[in-house]
């Protein structure tokens, strides 16, 4: 992989190409593999390592970028000559702001040191080997409970770096391991899937077995009416579903008046034991220390006590939004170090999402006791946006759906369609677990809780 | 294969993409993309192996090598049978996408200036509170060859262009999209897809509408008769035929993530999955038009075709690749699969998957006025499918009530759901060729790692009745 010495010395060449007022280039790339099976066999088995270098030049208030995987001396000197024909025919945008240099990025900043520690030699040197043998315990549970396994074993190291013309130099290096399983019977399914920077803390061989339990215990489901029911969603669940509204917890989505939190914020929007973070140095968190432009990201709290405190805000939008009409309705305003490489139209967003948690967590065996009609859901599936202000999402549950009666699980029922307001959901948390980390297909990894959450909307029923 | 695999293949590709935006006024983003590498899929021990380098020298070549066998011994390791590859003459050939203009001499101030000049257009109508607008150029030059003899070299051209509107108001965002939500209309052209779309001419259209939305009534719920515009159309065919109808899906290779297909084997050839009028075809061949399904070669060197997928009504084909082509007894690849460049591995992808028009003449307003009670629904806004792919539901831009055979009223916030077969069962009424548009869908996800390809989906205007409306918003 690219060392940051390597990386320090390309953006020297780079720089000594470039005839811009300001420059700045960003190192993105890694080793890549993974391990696909279904059907209790591999049947695919990629490996990928891809370097990119992106160049961001400045002319005045003009900026455009050019991106390369190429690191040759013509094609460095092309993807600069790019960037500064882009930048040239910009309009001179008025936010722009300089490039930053180490002070106003945050200088070294706490979170930089946490996340240092998120490589891990084990996880960088898995091989195809070690993959196969996860996938082999996996498909032995499957085997033994006559079902049908699938899903990946994937494992990874990759960099990110941004250097600029002010001598701003910032650097991360991570590895990753991730292995998900879906466990199939003839008319059920189960589902779990775990990820880490250390290898060390995934199990296949138990994610195989809860994957199985569930597809075992859901089998020949029943059909249970639509209607509001009281869910327990297991943390899975919770991240597939809150994640969609977290692209609203952003400066510019406040100016683009398309955020649900626009005039809302110091509202209590929802309950009063819904209090959310973004912490990128939170032990169960993942993911470089700072933004696109190198700032270092802050600790945010977003939501306190069901109250929306505050959004995240790039080095531009901060100076924008102290201009503007939100800007005595928008609470504290600061560069937080959550910006997209620049240019972007998004601006911002939070992406170490940090659920804080409850005075008096429950498990989820603790939440099924306490329910005397309810469902319980495993994950959730093809979540889409229906309303943007109520915030109201429709989705489907998968993969482990179960009928909760007089405080325990008595079978598992075909799937439902939902159609719920995440700040009606987010108001009617009865109970929660202790927050993990957690991952899914519908958004990105956050530290969350499980939650009983009452009048939970399903609307339809389908087939299985 | 002199380190013992049975089969290989080699694709070298340079893509690159250029994206421009704009939002409120400025430019939000410009930026060029470029990426080079090169991958190697191998079979040995009867399994296999894909590796990928951004490396073009020899050395990485046969180190990539070695690694997509030391991999497929690896998956050999897990193996139930051998993989078999349906047989395939190893074409030789050169294939271009045809284009009058390549988008990348376009200069890019002149691009700028027509992305600001709509955003002035929309903003121009008062109660508009965000305006988007983007062109997106790309190229993909591919080079093929395997190990049975093939060497193919593509080159594949595309363009998309559109924009939005946004109202905010009374605690209510309303949008309206051209020409179609998620980006416009993306083709396999060249520049002169940006000069047909009279992108500017329909902009103040576009924003009077987003603005208006706000007094229109809500959709209401119930059943009723639907008509949907060829765009809506198109992602409903996307989701509920495209999907299901792809053999991997049907076979549980997608199970952990994109899930599985109703379309079970035995279904093939005896299932109604519509009514009479529905015939979808998935065609690749570039007389069927500019799609972004459409190309010379898959990337397993099979060449383009056209598969009848419902044939009057009836279930008549599946999606299919060189190693799933046995399973439905077929001897040759249905020439499908795709990947997104040079490091991800190629799989079955949509190709064009389109709703044939009807054979009678029939225009979108002969249509509403042969409607006595209905709803026309315009634009997707969203939309969501189980990972069976039997139950939807969508939500459009924008809805009008038909009374009588006339347009009464807008309507806000319209949505319909339903079961795949049984929807397509309701279908009465096409409209004919002169209504027909090839649409883009440039983000369609699949596959661990993810892949996003795009698709190509031609619809005319459709009548399906007695269908769900409107329980998007039952309960809320």
């Amino acid at each position: 992989m690219l060392t940051q010495k390597q990386a320090g010395e390309i953006f020297d060449r780079i720089r000594a190409l470039s005839s811009g007022d300001e420059i700045e280039v960003l190192f993105s790339g890694g080793k890549f593999a993974l391990t696909r099976f279904a059907n209790n066999t591999i049947h695919q088995n990629v490996s990928e390592e891809n370097h990119v270098v992106s160049v961001r030049t400045a002319f005045g208030q003009r900026t455009a970028r050019a991106t390369t995987n190429k690191f040759d001396d013509e094609s460095l000197r092309l993807v600069v000559k790019n960037s500064e024909a882009l930048a040239r025919v910009q309009h001179p945008d008025p936010d722009l702001l300089p490039m930053p240099d180490s002070r106003s990025a945050g200088g070294t900043g706490e979170g930089a040191a946490s996340a240092q520690t998120r490589h891990f030699e084990n996880t960088a040197e898995v091989t195809p080997e070690l993959r196969a043998e996860g996938v082999r315990k996996i498909v032995a549970v499957a085997d033994r409970r006559k079902l049908t396994s699938a899903g990946v074993f994937s494992s990874g190291e990759y960099f990110e770096g941004v250097f600029n013309s002010r001598g701003l130099s910032r650097w991360h290096t991570q590895t990753s391991a991730e292995v998900s399983v879906t466990m199939l019977a003839a008319d059920s399914s189960g589902w779990q899937k775990a990820n880490s920077a250390d290898v060390a803390n995934i199990d296949p061989l138990r994610l195989g077995e809860i994957a199985a339990q569930k597809a075992v215990g859901s089998a020949h489901p029943k059909e249970v009416p639509a209607g509001k029911y009281t869910v327990i969603l297991e943390p899975a669940a919770v991240l597939d579903i809150v994640g969609f509204m977290f692209w609203d917890y952003s400066g510019m989505a406040i100016l683009d008046q398309r955020s649900f939190l626009t005039g809302r914020i110091g509202t209590r929007l929802f309950g009063e034991n819904i209090t959310v973070l973004d912490d990128v140095a939170h032990p169960l968190q993942a993911g470089s220390p700072f933004d696109g432009e190198g700032v270092l990201r802050k600790r945010v709290a977003l939501v306190e006590n069901g109250v929306v405190k505050r959004v995240v805000y790039a080095r531009a939008t901060a100076e924008r939004m102290k201009r503007s009409d939100h800007k005595g309705a928008v609470g504290l305003i600061e560069p937080t170090g959550h910006g997209f490489s620049l240019p972007n139209e998004m601006g911002e967003m939070p992406l170490n999402i940090v659920f804080a948690p409850a005075g008096d967590p429950q498990t989820v065996g603790q939440m099924i006791a306490s329910t005397e009609r309810g469902i319980l859901v495993t994950r959730l599936w093809y979540i889409r946006e229906v309303e943007p202000f109520e915030k109201m999402l429709t989705g489907m549950t998968r993969d482990g759906t179960f009928l909760v009666e007089n405080g325990r699980v008595v079978g598992g029922v075909r799937n439902f369609r939902f159609n719920e307001s995440l700040i009606h959901m987010l108001s009617n948390v009865e109970a929660m677990g202790v927050p993990v980390r957690s991952c899914g297909e519908e958004s990105f990894d956050m530290v969350v809780p499980a939650m009983k959450v009452n009048d939970f909307n399903f609307t339809e029923v389908t087939k299985f | 294969m002199s380190r013992g695999g049975s089969y290989a293949d080699v694709r070298v590709i340079a893509q690159r993409n250029r994206a421009l935006t704009t939002k409120n006024g400025k430019v939000g983003s410009a930026a060029d993309t470029e990426s080079v590498g090169m991958n190697v899929r191998v079979i040995a021990d009867g399994a296999w192996g894909f590796a990928a380098s951004a490396e073009l020298g020899r050395g990485a070549v046969e180190a990539t090598a070695a690694r997509a066998v030391e991999i497929a011994r690896a998956s050999a390791r897990v193996k139930r049978e051998d993989v078999r590859l349906a047989p395939e003459n190893p074409a030789v050939a050169d294939w271009s996408t045809p284009y009058k203009i390549d988008p990348f001499t376009t200069s890019v101030e002149p691009n700028i200036e027509l992305l600001l000049k709509i955003d002035a257009e929309l903003r121009s109508v008062s109660g508009i509170t965000l305006a988007e607008a983007n062109l997106n150029f790309s190229r993909e030059e591919q080079r093929f060859a395997s190990s049975e003899g093939a060497d193919i070299h593509q080159t594949k051209l595309s363009t998309g262009a559109g924009y939005a509107a946004y109202s905010f108001a009374n605690s209510e965002i309303q949008k309206r999209s051209y020409p179609n939500s998620f980006g416009g209309q993306w083709q396999s052209k060249g520049y002169e897809l940006i000069e047909e779309l009279e992108l500017v001419e329909n902009a103040r259209r576009i924003a009077e509408e987003a603005v208006a939305l706000h007094q229109a009534d809500q959709c209401p719920e119930g059943t009723f008769d639907i008509i949907l515009d060829s765009s809506q159309l198109g992602l409903q065919i996307h989701e509920s035929v495209g999907h299901p109808i792809e053999l991997d899906r049907v076979l549980g290779m997608e199970a952990n993530f994109a899930g599985t297909s109703f379309l079970t084997l035995e279904k093939l050839r005896t299932l109604r999955y519509g009514s009479d009028l529905v015939n979808v075809v998935a065609d690749a061949r570039q007389e069927h038009g500019p799609g972004l399904g459409t190309f010379g070669y898959d990337d397993e060197g099979v060449q383009a075709q056209c598969i009848p997928i419902i044939t009057n009504g009836l279930f008549t084909g599946y999606l299919s690749s060189r190693d799933t082509a046995h399973t439905i007894r077929e001897n040759r690849s249905g020439g499908t699969v795709r990947a997104e460049g040079w490091n991800r591995l190629p799989m079955i992808r949509m190709t064009n998957i389109s709703l044939l028009p009807g054979q009678k003449p029939l225009t979108l307003e002969q249509l509403i006025a042969s409607t006595d009670h209905g709803i026309l629904m315009q634009t997707n806004r969203s939309w969501s499918i189980d990972d069976k792919r039997y139950n939807f539901q969508f939500g459009c831009e924008i809805g009008w009530e038909i009374k009588g055979g006339k347009r009464v009223r807008t309507l806000k916030n319209p949505s319909y759901s339903g079961i795949t077969t049984e929807f397509w069962n309701a279908l009465d009424a096409i409209c004919s060729g002169e209504e027909w548009t090839l649409w883009g869908t440039p983000n369609c996800g699949k596959g661990q790692p993810q892949q996003v390809m795009g698709t190509g989906h031609g619809a005319a205007p459709a009548r399906f009745r007695a269908i769900k409306v409107g329980s998007a918003y039952k309960g809320n």
